[in-house]
């Protein structure tokens, strides 16, 4: 673990990205792959609830959705992952034993992260013992605007440490960061720091995920790939709400980072509604019809 | 619903674009007044699909009567057509776009057909293009004593167009839109290889009422070209097309009246930076030589990098061409399509082995090339200088010449080193480095952090011997006037 070069950092032409993904989402995924794409992204979801108003009650419904997405459709994956808030761990670990569902957490101090090392060492250190297989952290986005590089590097490198077997996701709030060259800076801190995953928002902020955002990470993802032959995950979240975004996300990953990194294990969509618009469209490859999304239960 | 492995590898099924919405005829003869009529010659020869082989039509040949009529019918429509009131002028040429707009999905389709350019060039670039021109150009019918204060103008007379294969609409409406919005009548000749969609927009100007004979259209080869490049009563040419072809056309042209504008080839210099955002860079470059398959003009053929940079640039152009999908031009996930004609693919074969046997180090997409039609790989040269001759000399092929470069100075000098002068690109973060290169660089267009962007409002064309004159925005009207 040792802190970047930052001055080696490639600089990021914000005009180049979005025509580079205007291509992407010109590609014209139909039928096999179209099914193809949507089970992936299916089985890519972090299925998500982080409100203020979230009781047990309510995230455990959703973990019994996780598990059953949509029984009338026969052979389609689970979804990844739920991510949830630190004291709804233990509920929805509860729900999902016996399962293959992850579940995730966010912590230190989200989404805002603006707490204590202390108290974000001590929230994370709660959603491990509570059960979490995965740590969804944010990054200090004022110091880092405040050029103060080493303390966002020193406090991720922190959480990685109490995160212990649980797998860190760094969440960068890219919609705080102003520029794509800061996107591309602060994933080299995050990646440098010890991420397993990088993450692009918390969801509270707008915007949250978008396609140029994650463009610029999946390459910073690559060059540190290239660079040491370790393989870091990309989560995209918030704001991919429809099937046909996700398959111009999956298109985007397959054109840059390639078949190795089209699963779960380095690829996840953090959402809260994409999961039926997917599971409308696969109804549909199905039958050839679309099926009213009353039939798609909310939970 | 069946399992998926979701190990396996995803791959995109092809997604056709339909051709039933098309209308073809079978056999098309010439556009002269305002009709179609069988030429004299009373010969057809084929135009053919480069990515099958198949015969997709017949076309006409034109020879010198047709042209003499051609060439008569305009005369005869210039008396009044300069004499119309601008704007009446200027509701014709926006109805044509209009017409293109409305017809674009067919358009797109014929010009992947016949010129194996892929169909999503064709439908986001080529088609709206060409009917944006028209729209430009109709706007400034009635505003060209505004667009050239103080001078009295008026139109030259009958223009001469001669066009290229590689964008066959687009360049009859880079022609055809400024000579009629200046009150000029035309006879125009599109490519031999790819005469259908001028030949279709024939079909539009007779449909939106345009008086017969402002605009011809003939069809034929290089012997109808020539016809009309020394038929007497024509008082303009403007022709685009290789360099060779345009010294011939201005030696047959000397000590006549006639007035002239070439745009010709190129070998355009693509130049990045260590300071380059180098990712943007990379695509920037696929884009520059591949866009069209390399059958541009200013396609960026000659790469400079700056040396610090050379491994991680190349290494990454390597990796993003095995992205590049290549195939029928028809798929709509398409990068690559086919090469314009068998003609065309034999040159580029010979400059690929004239470039291994001069000692260059070949790399070249790995791709399933199919049987029938005309296919040549994404190719790349490393280990070359400005002494080898795919450096030296326009391949008009996806083939790129990659050198590099220590200093701004050295870069410069090599990039002018060229007896073209059409474009260039530059790839950098730093500004006063643009301007630097932008002033130095002798070229009709420089790019920055960008490349083959093309805009009605903005002139394109070359210097030395890339041509003469420009096409495009307030310039591109200049080579329709008489100024007084």
């Amino acid at each position: 673990m040792s802190f970047p070069n930052l001055l080696t950092v490639p600089k990021i032409d914000k005009i180049g990205v979005e025509e580079r993904v205007n291509r992407f989402c010109k590609r014209s995924i139909k039928n096999s792959s179209k099914t193809h794409g949507l089970h992936l992204a299916l089985s890519m979801i972090d299925l998500t609830t982080l409100d203020g108003k979230d009781t047990p009650e309510n995230v455990k419904r959703m973990c019994y959705k996780a598990n059953h997405l949509h029984d009338s459709l026969q052979g389609i994956p689970k979804v990844a992952a739920v991510c949830v808030y630190p004291t709804m761990v233990k509920y929805a670990k509860n729900e999902l034993k016996g399962t293959k569902i992850k579940v995730a957490s966010v912590a230190t101090g989200f989404p805002s992260g603006q707490s204590s090392l202390d108290v974000k060492l001590s929230d994370t250190k709660f959603a491990v013992n509570e059960g979490a297989d995965e740590i969804d952290m944010v990054i200090s986005r004022g110091k880092f605007l405040a050029g103060e590089y080493n303390f966002v590097f020193d406090e991720i490198a922190s959480i990685k440490e109490v995160c212990g077997k649980a797998h860190l996701k760094v969440i960068l709030e890219t919609g705080e960061l102003d520029t794509l060259d800061n996107v591309r800076k602060a994933s080299e801190i995050a990646i440098y720091a010890g991420a397993d995953f990088i993450k692009t928002s918390t969801g509270k902020i707008n915007p949250a995920s978008t396609m140029p955002v994650t463009y610029v990470m999946l390459n910073a993802i690559k060059d540190y790939y290239k660079k040491t032959g370790i393989k870091i995950g990309m989560k995209p979240a918030g704001g991919i709400s429809s099937a046909k975004i996700a398959l111009q996300y999956l298109v985007m990953l397959n054109e840059t980072l390639g078949h190795e990194w089209m699963n779960k294990d380095l690829f996840r969509f953090g959402a809260s509604s994409l999961a039926n618009d997917v599971l409308m469209q696969l109804q549909r490859q199905e039958s050839g019809y679309y099926e009213s999304i009353d039939y798609f239960s909310k939970d | 619903m069946s399992n998926i492995d979701l190990n396996k590898i995803w791959n995109y099924t092809t997604a056709n674009e339909s051709k039933d919405h098309i209308l073809l005829k079978e056999k098309y003869d010439l556009f002269i007044n305002g009709k179609f009529v069988k030429s004299n010659s009373r010969k057809y020869f084929n135009s053919v699909n480069p990515a099958t082989d198949e015969i997709i039509a017949k076309i006409s040949e034109a020879n010198k009567e047709d042209i003499d009529l051609a060439v008569k019918a305009a005369n005869s429509a210039f008396k009044s057509w300069s004499k119309l009131k601008a704007k009446e002028r200027a509701k014709y040429i926006f109805r044509i776009a209009r017409m293109i707009q409305e017809r674009a999905k067919e358009f797109a389709v014929i010009e992947s057909m016949d010129g194996g350019k892929p169909i999503r060039e064709s439908r986001d670039i080529d088609i709206p293009l060409a009917a944006n021109h028209f729209f430009y150009y109709a706007g400034w019918a009635d505003k060209l004593e505004y667009a050239f204060p103080n001078t009295s103008l008026e139109p030259i007379g009958v223009a001469g167009q001669i066009i290229p294969w590689n964008f066959p609409l687009l360049m009859a409406a880079w022609k055809i839109a400024p000579a009629i919005a200046c009150g000029n009548t035309v006879v125009l000749k599109p490519a031999e290889t790819t005469s259908l969609t001028a030949l279709k927009l024939a079909e539009i100007i007779q449909e939106s009422g345009l008086p017969k004979g402002v605009v011809n259209i003939v069809t034929g080869g290089g012997k109808t070209g020539s016809e009309i490049v020394n038929h007497p009563n024509i008082d303009k040419i403007a022709f685009t097309g290789s360099t060779k072809v345009g010294k011939l056309i201005k030696r047959s042209i000397a000590g006549t009246h006639k007035k002239l504008t070439l745009e010709l080839g190129g070998k355009g210099a693509n130049i990045i930076f260590a300071d380059a955002a180098i990712d943007q860079a990379v695509e920037g470059i696929i884009n520059a030589i591949f866009f069209n398959q390399g059958h541009v003009c200013c396609a960026g053929s000659r790469l400079f990098v700056q040396e610090s940079i050379s491994e991680i640039v190349i290494e990454k152009l390597k990796e993003r061409m095995s992205s590049l999908i290549i195939g029928d031009p028809l798929d709509k996930n398409t990068d690559i399509g086919a090469i314009n004609s068998k003609e065309q693919l034999a040159t580029i074969k010979k400059y690929i082995n004239i470039g291994m046997e001069e000692g260059g180090e070949i790399y070249q997409k790995k791709c399933i090339i199919s049987e029938t039609g005309n296919w040549c790989p994404p190719t790349l040269f490393l280990n070359v200088s400005q002494s080898h001759t795919i450096v030296q000399e326009e391949i008009f092929g996806p083939v790129l010449a990659i050198q590099t470069f220590r200093t701004i100075d050295e870069v410069i000098e090599k990039a002018n080193n060229t007896p073209y002068g059409l474009s260039a690109g530059v790839w950098t973060e730093k500004g006063s480095k643009i301007f630097k290169l932008t002033k130095e660089l002798n070229a009709g267009v420089v790019w920055a952090n960008t490349y083959n962007k093309f805009d009605p409002t903005s002139p394109f064309g070359g210097v030395k011997e890339s041509g003469i004159g420009r096409e495009g925005g307030l310039h591109g009207l200049k080579a329709y006037l008489k100024f007084k």
